[in-house]
Formats: structure tokens, C-alpha cells, sequence
């Protein structure tokens, strides 16, 4: 499957999980976008050998990833986009930094060793919850959250008439990437001599497109602003929601609590 | 070129966010001034282009391998620095919450070294500057792998600082500049000869759509900067951060600790018997959120790493248990619910 491929699906993936199950009133998606922000903060804000407490932050992922039944091949997918960039930055610790770490059965973990994985750690849990946002709140609630949060109302705009037109220009990019390699089989990309007739076509298709869309939208009253349904929401699951989840995330920062779960154990 | 939340620190986030935000406001402010309606319409869907256009892989002639366009020049040649500056903050904000690419907290990050690059110094540095006397076809080549080359190597540049700063990698500075360095300036070759490409592709189709030609070929303007002043202006910005650099990578004690270090032979002086001074030090231990730039406590790690290991799958377990328990029951209300 190729890029243009998996992009469309994963847009349609997302469009498909949001929907609520039971019809009932959900969480508001501010305080889900606020909760994912605090997460990615906490997890980012542990130091390079605290692994313990950073694994710890993995109980959200778990409890989010049941609770909303996100697919976990979708999210082992999503990691393994973000591995080969954390790891190249990362591949230097173990070099750098080969002070002692402890002992396991003679073998000697070093501290390199232990901040690289803290640090693949952390690149995967922050994309997992920016996931688990994705698919449990979808993007135009998302784009809701974030006017209120006040972001400026053009912004808002251009996001949702970039999210729907994007499925509508990634296949027409197929279909003319699919005349492009009939035309000039076993090649790998677009040849230099057509980079400029290629794009510039699309280019112009799309500034073809755009002026449409504007004549349509004046003609069902367009007057600057996008106007969206509010989503339906309740206050009660919403407050309780952002009070559960900053309570058992700051705790978990604070207090060595797997630690002293851990010693139970031992 | 995406960093990911991994890779910067929270102080570190939070600086880029505001730079990013003052920016963007900016760029608001300059677009609701032009009141031009049909512009908000026409930047979102060429956001959606520019992503389109992303995914198309380039064949780099004589290597084997294909690039692709990030789109930063193209946006600023086409729209103009404010609006190409908002339409790449759009496609970076559809990139980081559809497909997780590119990190929530590094967003901030992402806007500064991708788009404000790219739209400001190439809109306004390079393209305008060059444009001003008229457009050419040798101009807009020169103009777009000039762009493309300094955007990406100070993209590239700034990524290396804000991963130093969040203390992430082990790697010396130098070490890691001549690494990041190089490998952007073969991308920003590729990137501003896809661009030349399109750009010229359109000066030749329809040449009123890039940004500045009616205005820049009505009538030629007698600007303050030449291109070359603005070269000149460009070395000195070159010189100058090449300073800092060298400043960063010093080993040596900062100003305070020499003087220190001169007059009283140690950079820092042991606390006295003073009272006030004990009282001062313990209600900043209390009050210290990070002590010596790390979080309390964290100097136990070593000992209680092992078992909160074990702590973590304890509670992971449970956690599980629970929720799958939960979602066990709410389904077989749910069927209870559709039978009744």
C-alpha cells in the first residue's frame, strides 16, 4: 500500500471511530485535548533515566485504548512510523554515556542504553495519545476544541475545508500518478523533466477547484466564518473526565507509586 | 524533518509555541487587513495541494533514490509569506492531529523551523527581494534553490538547538551540526529544484498567479535592499549565528564563574552560618519545583527503578482487568437496552 493509500485510509479510519457507540452524550472535546496536552507534557517532563516513572504513563494508553476499542495493529503502526527518527537522535547514548546502570545476572546495563529507551518511550506514548485523540474526538471536534481555546476563526476555517478536500485531492494525485507510471513504467518517482508540468498541473486544477468552491459556498451564504454544529456534550462527564485524569496523571508524576506497588510485590 | 514530542523538553516547547503563536498572529492580522474573502477558501485548499503534493516521490537523478517537497518557498512564492505561512501551519496542524505525524507539544517546534523559515525568510528575504526589479525565468530558478537551500539549513539548524537544549541526545553539538547540516543542504537542493520546477512550470502557464507579478511587473520598484544588501544581510545574520555557536559549544565557565573562579578561586562560594541565609535556602528547597534543573526526588531513580518496573505492570494489568470488565458490562447492558 502506498502513501496516498494509507493516508486516505486513515483518514476514513478516523472518520469511522469517533462516532459514539450509544448515542449518548460524550465527553466535550476540549477536555479531552486538554488532558492529551497534560499527558504529552508529563510524559516529556521526566528525565532521561527515570524509565520506571515513564512507563508507568502507559496505564492512560491501556485504559484509553480498551475503553474506546482502538485497534492495536493501527497503533503498532503509528509507533513504528516514529521509531527510525527518535532512534537516530537516540543511537549516540549508549556511545556517550556508558556510566554503570545496574546489574542484571553479570550483564552491566548501561546508562546510554537507559535513556534511549526512555526516549523511544516517550516517542511512542506521545503519539499514541495524540492518536487516541484523533480517533476517540475527530478532527472537526478537534477544530471545536481549539476555537475555544480562541485560535483565530481563519485558521479554524482553512483546517476543515483542508480536511475535506484532502481525501478528494489525494485521489486525484492517484489517479494521475497511476497515468504517469502507465506511461513510464519501471521508474521509481516522477522524472526531472516532468517535475514541473506534474505539479504545476495539479496546481492548477486545484486553483481551477478552489475558485468553485468559493462560488458554492457564497451561494449558500458564506460570510467568512465556518459555521459548525456544536458538538452534544455533557458538562458532568466532562469535568469529572479532566478531574480523574489530572488527578491520577499528576499523582503519577509526583509519587513513586508503581514503586511502592512494586516493593509489595518484592 | 518533523520532530517528534520525544525530542524536545516542556521549556523548550513552550519557548517555540510562543514564537510560533507571535507569528501566526501576525500572519492573522496581515490577512483580515487585505479583507479579501476569497483568500481563507483559497489558502485551505491549497493546503490540501501542498499535502497532496507531499506525497509525490521525485526520482533524484543519478542516485537511485527519490525526494519529496515540503512546500515552505512554494507557498511563499505562490500566496505570499502571511498566507503561505498559515496554510503550512494548517497542513503541519492536519499532519499532526489526523496522522500523528509530527508531535502535539513539538508542534510549536515544527511551525517555527518548517513554516516561519520557509514562508518568512524565503517569502520575504529571498523571493521579494529578487522579484522586485521583475521576474525571469533565471531569477525564480536562483530565487528558489536560494530559498529552499537557506530555509531548510536553518530549519535543520534550529532543530539541532532545540534538541541540544531539551538535553535529549548525547551527541556534542559540532557533532551533531555536521550531521544535520549536510544531509538538509542535498534536501534543500532537491526541494528548490522541485520548486523552480513548478514555479516555472506556471510562470510560463499563468504567470499571474505567482505572488508579486502584477504588482513587481507593472512597475519596478525602487525598494531599500538590493539583492545583493540583502546577501550581504544574510552573511552578517550567517556571522553572527556562527558566534552563538561557538559560544554554545564552550566548555569554559560563563562570565559569573570566572569572575567567581578570579577572585575567590571556586565558582561558587559555600553557604555561611548566616540565619537568614539557612531560612532563605530551606524555602527555596520547599518551594524549588526544579532543583538544579531536575524534579525532585529524582535522584532516587537508580534505587526504585527496578521496582516500579513491576509496580508499572501490576497497575497495567489491573488496569485492564478492569476496563475490559467494564466494557464487558456496558456491552451486555447495551444488548439488554436494544432487546428491551
Amino acid at each position: 500500500m502506498d502513501k496516498m493509500q494509507r493516508a486516505v485510509r486513515d483518514i476514513h479510519i478516523t472518520d469511522a471511530y469517533h462516532i459514539p457507540k450509544s448515542g449518548k452524550a460524550e465527553v466535550h472535546p476540549l477536555s479531552r485535548l486538554l488532558v492529551t496536552i497534560l499527558y504529552i507534557f508529563i510524559v516529556v517532563s521526566f528525565s532521561k533515566y527515570e524509565i520506571a516513572g515513564v512507563l508507568g504513563m502507559a496505564v492512560y494508553l491501556v485504559v484509553m485504548g480498551i475503553w474506546y476499542e482502538i485497534s492495536w495493529i493501527e497503533c503498532i503502526r503509528k509507533i513504528w512510523m516514529i521509531l527510525l527518527p527518535v532512534s537516530l537522535v537516540g543511537i549516540a547514548n549508549p556511545f556517550f554515556d556508558r556510566a554503570a546502570f545496574f546489574q542484571i545476572g553479570g550483564i552491566t546495563i548501561i546508562s546510554g542504553m537507559i535513556s534511549l529507551l526512555t526516549l523511544l518511550l516517550k516517542g511512542i506514548f506521545c503519539v499514541l495519545a495524540s492518536y487516541c485523540l484523533i480517533v476517540t474526538t475527530g478532527f472537526s471536534k478537534i477544530c471545536y476544541a481549539l476555537r475555544c481555546f480562541h485560535l483565530p476563526k481563519e485558521l479554524i476555517t482553512m483546517l476543515l475545508l483542508m480536511e475535506r478536500y484532502l481525501v478528494i485531492f489525494l485521489k486525484e494525485l492517484e489517479r494521475m500518478l497511476q497515468a504517469y507510471k502507465v506511461r513510464a513504467p519501471r521508474q521509481k518517482g516522477i522524472h526531472i523533466k516532468t517535475w514541473g508540468a506534474f505539479v504545476g498541473q495539479l496546481f492548477l486544477r486545484t486553483i481551477d477547484r478552489a475558485d468553485i468552491v468559493y462560488d458554492s459556498m457564497l451561494l449558500r451564504g458564506y460570510t467568512g466564518g465556518f459555521v459548525g454544529a456544536a458538538p452534544v456534550f455533557s458538562w458532568k462527564s466532562s469535568i469529572l473526565y479532566v478531574v480523574i485524569w489530572v488527578g491520577v496523571l499528576v499523582s503519577f508524576r509526583l509519587y513513586p507509586v508503581f514503586s511502592m506497588i512494586g516493593k509489595l510485590f518484592l | 524533518m518533523h520532530m517528534t514530542d520525544a525530542l524536545v523538553a516542556p521549556a523548550v516547547a513552550g519557548t517555540m509555541y510562543a514564537c510560533s503563536i507571535a507569528a501566526l498572529g501576525l500572519s492573522v492580522r496581515r490577512i483580515r487587513l487585505e479583507e479579501d474573502q476569497k483568500k481563507i477558501p483559497v489558502m485551505g485548499v491549497m493546503g490540501a495541494f501542498v499535502f497532496a503534493a507531499q506525497m509525490i516521490n521525485f526520482t533524484i537523478p543519478g542516485t537511485g533514490s527519490s525526494g519529496h517537497l515540503c512546500g515552505g518557498m512554494l507557498l511563499s512564492a505562490l500566496l505570499g509569506p502571511s498566507a503561505g505561512f498559515l496554510t503550512l501551519c494548517c497542513v503541519l496542524l492536519v499532519q499532526c492531529f489526523l496522522f500523528a505525524d509530527g508531535g502535539l507539544l513539538a508542534l510549536g517546534c515544527n511551525i517555527w523551523n518548517m513554516a516561519f523559515y520557509g514562508c518568512f525568510v524565503g517569502g520575504m528575504l529571498i523571493w521579494r527581494q529578487m522579484m522586485k526589479r521583475g521576474m525571469s525565468r533565471k531569477k525564480i530558478l536562483a530565487a528558489s534553490l536560494l530559498g529552499s537551500i537557506l530555509t531548510l539549513q536553518l530549519g535543520a539548524f534550529s532543530i539541532t538547538l532545540q534538541t541540544l537544549a531539551s538535553g535529549i541526545t548525547e551527541l556534542p553539538f559540532m557533532v551533531f551540526l555536521s550531521v544535520m547540516q549536510p544531509i538538509h543542504l542535498a534536501i534543500g537542493i532537491v526541494e528548490g529544484l522541485i520548486t523552480a520546477a513548478v514555479l516555472l512550470f506556471l510562470y510560463e502557464a499563468r504567470p499571474e498567479l505567482l505572488w508579486g507579478y502584477q504588482e513587481f511587473t507593472r512597475e519596478t520598484v525602487g525598494g531599500k535592499l538590493t539583492f545583493r544588501k540583502t546577501i550581504v544581510i544574510i552573511a552578517v545574520a550567517a556571522v553572527i549565528l556562527s558566534g552563538g555557536i561557538s559560544l554554545l559549544a564552550s566548555s569554559d565557565p560563563d562570565g559569573l564563574e570566572w569572575s567567581m573562579e578570579q577572585v575567590f578561586g571556586a565558582a561558587e562560594i559555600k553557604p555561611s552560618g548566616f540565619p537568614l541565609y539557612q531560612a532563605a535556602q530551606k524555602l527555596q528547597e520547599k518551594t524549588a519545583l526544579l532543583p538544579d534543573y531536575a524534579w525532585k526526588n529524582s535522584h532516587s531513580i537508580f534505587e526504585t527503578s527496578f521496582s516500579g518496573i513491576v509496580g508499572v505492570f501490576v497497575v497495567l494489568i489491573l488496569c485492564a482487568g478492569c476496563c475490559y470488565l467494564l466494557r464487558f458490562m456496558r456491552r451486555k447492558r447495551d444488548r439488554g437496552s436494544d432487546g428491551g
